[in-house]
């Protein structure tokens, strides 16, 4: 719990490598990602004063997630004219490449279902938590969760198959 | 209450795999998964999904934090002016006091600038389209420089600053009127000594203010932000670091302009 603005400028600075993390996991690109982070971290500072206690990383959540739906809303009316280079593509080498497929799959998630996987599994929120963040009742975040499960499986294991024709 | 001896669910499962399973029910889940073998392997393979996540992106909270993000970085708000930051508050303020902290929270986010995209893309297309041109790259050359301001910022409806570039090795051309997405719109061209260009794009924007943003496209950039209702992308060779001294040093300009 913060106290003053120096503890909530500290609470909101020890967020931001989790922030960095959750969006580099929900959108796939370096670049968009760290905007999102910024852009939430520029609201939740100059909001400060308005902020009455309660948890200030599911709060951070609240407004990326939120910042991110409505980028791909924008996106959504206007399909993608430029195009943007997947700058993940760097992070492809050495150990990490063999995860290419997980952020393959979780890419071709719905993004609510995707928000609330990544909460729970990489950003260690309780259901209740993503409930907050995601302003539907737990009942939600679970069917969500179960569905997004199912999906990247689905997506593993038809990948598979398909990689193997080519060889 | 639970009863230890109720049949297990598919939700259970799922909790039991994210620590979310009430004490009095991890034995049965246990039990359960012993006896059922494909559900035992259904939670292994979440528990693999899972694995993979982490090890896919967890690298990235270890990363060093890009200058960027330093606080005073963020509170001194570029490229967000001190009217522009008042009328944000304002904003929260009203969205606050409408929603309660649930509801102002996302009203704050629902006011994101979803146009932005929108003019970056409009703005890239005119870079690529204007900056190959020999002949006719603007409408209205430099030497002219005085009309072409005066002309433009009747057109799109406020005060027009062409930022002085010279500093960084920029020579303006000139510049053109555009359609843009909410109006029309203007672009100011700049050469670099190797001929490199540099473009400015400017319209109004109904969002007040953003943060600095970057883009990439095939071959070139952009840095673009929205300061007191007016978007600006400044387009130019993939160099990100080059672009955003200049982006930064148009930003200084239109920001000193719009105060002063």
């Amino acid at each position: 719990m913060a106290s003053g603005i120096a503890g909530f400028r500290h609470s909101v600075e020890a967020t931001i490598p989790a922030l960095r993390r959750y969006a580099r996991a929900l959108t796939h690109d370096a670049d968009i990602a760290d905007d999102l982070v910024q852009d939430t971290l520029v609201r939740a500072l100059r909001s400060e004063s308005l902020f009455h206690g309660g948890d200030i990383r599911a709060w951070l959540y609240t407004i990326l997630t939120n910042l991110n739906r409505n980028r791909l809303r924008g996106l959504a009316r206007r399909p993608a004219l430029v195009p943007i280079t997947d700058d993940d593509a760097a992070d492809m080498t050495g150990p990490q490449a063999g995860q290419r497929d997980i952020g393959r799959a979780l890419d071709s998630l719905v993004e609510e279902q995707r928000a609330a996987l990544l909460l729970v599994v990489l950003e260690g929120l309780t259901y209740r938590e993503v409930a907050d963040v995601q302003g539907v009742p737990i009942g939600t975040v679970m069917s969500r969760l179960a569905r997004a499960r199912a999906q990247i499986k689905a997506h593993l294991d038809g990948e598979r198959p398909t990689l193997r024709r080519v060889k | 209450m639970t009863n230890p001896d109720l049949p297990v669910t598919e939700d259970e499962l799922h909790a039991y795999v994210d620590g979310e399973l009430p004490a009095d029910r991890q034995n049965a889940v246990a039990a359960w998964l012993l006896a059922h073998p494909e559900d035992a392997a259904r939670v292994a393979g979440w528990r693999t999904q899972a694995d993979a996540m982490r090890a896919r992106y967890a690298h990235v909270a270890d990363e060093p934090l890009p200058a960027r993000f330093r606080t005073d970085a963020l509170l001194q708000g570029r490229p967000i002016g001190r009217r522009v930051a008042a009328i944000a508050v304002a904003a929260t303020v009203a969205a606050f006091l409408a929603g309660g902290v649930a509801g102002w929270m996302a009203r704050g986010a629902n006011a994101a600038p979803t146009g932005l995209d929108l003019f970056t893309s409009e703005a890239l297309s005119a870079h690529r389209l204007y900056v190959v041109e020999v002949r006719h790259p603007v409408e209205v050359a430099a030497n002219e420089q005085a009309h072409m301001v005066q002309w433009l910022s009747k057109r799109l409806g406020y005060s027009q600053h062409v930022p002085n570039l010279e500093t960084i090795g920029l020579k303006l051309i000139g510049g053109r009127l555009l359609p843009g997405p909410n109006g029309a719109a203007a672009l100011y061209m700049y050469e670099g000594p190797t001929g490199e260009r540099f473009t400015i794009y400017s319209t109004r924007a109904r969002s007040p203010q953003t943060a600095l943003r970057f883009k990439r496209g095939d071959r070139n950039a952009a840095y673009y932000w929205v300061d007191n209702q007016a978007a600006f992308v400044v387009s130019g060779p993939a160099d990100r670091s080059r672009l955003k001294t200049v982006a930064e040093a148009v930003y200084e300009q239109v920001d000193q302009a719009t105060r002063g």
